[in-house]
């Protein structure tokens, strides 16, 4: 178990420098100096070299890579002034400083996070509350009016675009009815000057909620059926039928657990996945989340704050594939950790 | 009264390509402990004879005709919690490949103590002390310590005994063991064999055994029916059969059995394909296939009759009686021989 978890940690390691690697490699390969953004358009050159050094893109990408490195992890040359470094020493770790606002980069990840890990993790709540009863559902009577129902459901969730879908919520639920809010983000835990708390929350999230769960729902309702059917089929279901079990018991105990175990891994990928941003969701209905933040980053050639949102990203991918892992382990014993 | 009256039973499978009929008029009974062999080629109608009889086929493809009576009831038009009132006590079922018919998930404590509380009304622990008896009884060593265990951590001869544990833990009257040693090795089959013998006179129950392996019958049953493309075509004791088989298919079966006292480069085999039961052939079923086929078996099923000076062997052949002691003695002068 130990030895497992320290081999995991090994690897995660490798793919977070493998990551980040790339991520800065793209953004050096593309003709644009946010030097230039940043001293604006009418900067002479010696403003913008001034520019340039002071945001450190002076120097050559790996210089930059490990100065990124250095921030990041807690042990590392304590930087006094931008390019300046002092002794070594313990500190705090830092994604570092945006190029265009001067923000921290820490405080933007970790103001748009709870706004994203609330869109996603109450978006696979409703995903899986539809999935799991349409998919079983259909599975026991293949070719019923609901198992139809179910499947042309599948196929517009899975065919039609998120940001469309998003679209006609907004417009339908939105502005005609009038029920729910389009756009707009309420804090759960601390009242802002307009809204907060959990009841403002959910309310403005319900339409994300739904429009993210719709394209997840269609594909985990496909991937349950033919999983429960599958299960249905196995030779172990039949032995409980023949020790005289009823039907709901034969569901519960033979065939759900079995038919389960593979989408709990494509739901942890899917929620790990989607913590990097539901960048379509969030932009359509204007949630500051980390999805609208990378994008708007790309666009104004920020790097840090693109770089700190792959980099939670990143960890949000190896958490959860270590949780997937775990969980696995737990509910079907053929599997051992080592 | 028999035990087990099946009476023109017959099944039929709604396909894509078309309705199979899988079972079509197979009638037979079985006697309080007693073990019958139902013997025939894979695709036969077999294994389908016995899952109708348990109510076990998918109901959504499947029609069923005909009458299974159980202590004086019918198990095919009786209701289906009835039925499963009886799954599991009074006719238990053991199925072919223990790699797959066991649950992956639970331990095989758990599924042993969820076969008696789905029929006895007993504590989890009384649940446990039984299940433990029967680990023993069917040989699984340490089985206090084993009983912990899943599944994929038994071998398939261990796993085929804890599924006899798990059929024989209500004391069913009928065990129907569907090529109980298919999957097994030949040691493996021999125990497994051996056991099954042991528990029955143990627990008294009857056996229904169902098998491709004429060496499996030998060793077990008390009668044998033959089955071919969903109809019997056969249907004697054991010793009668092997002494004097009276059926070209059966011959055809006995004779590709290997030989220890003959040195056969290759074995003996019946040519051809057993016929499709979507479309099967006029006449008799065996036709296409039978090196004694006369014109009139392309014309006119023959009927399951007795011949003529045992009325406890039945027979669906045209041959005149004279041409098959002939061939059946020609034939059991090589093989049989020491089997019988």
């Amino acid at each position: 178990m130990v030895q497992y978890l320290v081999r995991r940690l090994l690897w995660a390691f490798v793919l977070f420098l493998a990551v980040t690697v790339v991520t800065f490699v793209i953004f050096y390969v593309i003709p644009a100096n946010p030097a230039q953004l940043v001293a604006g358009k009418s900067a002479t050159q010696e403003d913008i070299d001034r520019a340039e050094k002071f945001l450190g893109t002076d120097k050559p990408v790996y210089v930059q890579y490990i100065r990124f490195l250095n921030r990041l992890s807690p042990f590392g040359r304590i930087e006094t002034a931008p390019g300046d470094y002092g002794g070594w020493g313990f500190k705090e770790p830092s994604l570092g400083t945006s190029f265009a606002t001067r923000q921290e980069v820490n405080d933007v990840v970790f103001r748009a996070a709870p706004v994203t890990a609330s869109l996603v993790f109450g978006g696979a709540i409703l995903w899986m509350l539809i999935s799991v009863p349409i998919g079983v559902f259909s599975a026991l009577r293949p070719r019923s009016l609901l198992d139809r129902a179910a499947m042309v459901f599948v196929l517009i969730g899975i065919s039609a675009h998120p940001v469309w879908i998003g679209l006609i919520l907004a417009y339908v639920f939105g502005y005609k009815l009038g029920w729910f809010p389009i756009t707009g983000y309420c804090d759960m835990i601390n009242p802002g000057t307009d809204c907060g708390g959990p009841v403002d929350w959910a309310w403005h999230l319900m339409l994300p909620w739904t429009a993210f769960a719709i394209l997840f729902a269609a594909q985990y309702v496909r991937m349950i059926r033919a999983n429960t059917m599958e299960t249905l089929n196995e030779d172990y279901v039949r032995t409980a039928r023949a020790k005289g079990a009823p039907e709901g018991q034969v569901l519960r105990s033979h065939v759900l657990r079995n038919s389960l175990l593979v989408i709990v891994t494509m739901l942890g990928m899917d929620i790990a996945l989607a913590l990097g941003g539901a960048i379509f969701t969030e932009s359509v209905f204007g949630l500051p989340g980390l999805g609208k933040t990378a994008l708007e980053s790309i666009n104004a050639f920020d790097l840090p704050i693109t770089m700190g949102i792959v980099v939670f990203a990143t960890l949000a991918i190896i958490v959860f594939n270590l949780i997937v892992d775990l969980v696995y382990a737990a509910i079907d014993p053929r599997i051992r950790l080592n | 009264m028999p035990l087990l009256q099946v009476t023109e039973l017959r099944t039929s499978f709604r396909t894509d390509d078309g309705v199979v009929k899988a079972v079509d008029g197979v009638s037979f009974s079985i006697e309080k402990g007693k073990t019958l062999g139902i013997v025939g080629e894979s695709g036969c109608g077999k294994s389908v004879t016995m899952l109708t009889v348990m109510g076990l086929n998918n109901r959504r493809i499947t029609t069923s005709s005909g009458e299974a009576i159980f202590k004086g009831d019918d198990l095919l038009s009786m209701k289906p919690a009835r039925l499963r009132e009886i799954r599991g006590d009074d006719i238990a079922m053991i199925f072919q490949d223990p790699m797959t018919s066991l649950n992956p998930v639970h331990t095989i404590g758990r599924q042993l103590v969820e076969a008696i509380q789905l029929h006895r009304d007993v504590t989890r622990k009384q649940a446990r002390a039984r299940a433990l008896e029967l680990l023993k009884a069917v040989g699984i060593p340490r089985a206090e310590r084993r009983v912990e265990d899943y599944p994929h951590q038994f071998s398939g001869g261990m796993r085929q005994r804890v599924m006899i544990a798990m059929a024989l833990i209500n004391d069913p009257d009928l065990l129907i063991a569907d090529e109980p040693t298919t999957a097994l090795d030949v040691t493996t089959q021999a125990q497994i064999l051996e056991l099954m013998n042991r528990l029955q006179r143990e627990f008294g129950s009857a056996i229904i055994i169902i098998t491709h392996d004429l060496g499996v019958v030998a060793e077990t049953a008390d009668e044998v029916v033959v089955m071919y493309a969903a109809r019997v075509v056969e249907k004697a004791p054991v010793h009668n059969l092997f002494n004097r088989p009276h059926m070209p298919y059966t011959w055809g079966l006995l004779g590709s059995l290997p030989r220890l006292d003959a040195d056969t480069e290759r074995l003996t085999q019946i040519p051809g394909q057993p016929p499709s039961l979507l479309n099967p052939p006029r006449g008799c079923r065996f036709n296409p296939r039978c090196p004694y086929v006369m014109s009139v078996c392309r014309e006119k099923e023959p009927e399951l009759t007795p011949i003529s000076n045992d009325p406890t062997h039945l027979q669906a052949c045209h041959l005149d009686e004279q041409t098959k002691d002939r061939e059946a003695a020609k034939l059991l002068s090589g093989t049989m021989a020491e089997a019988s």
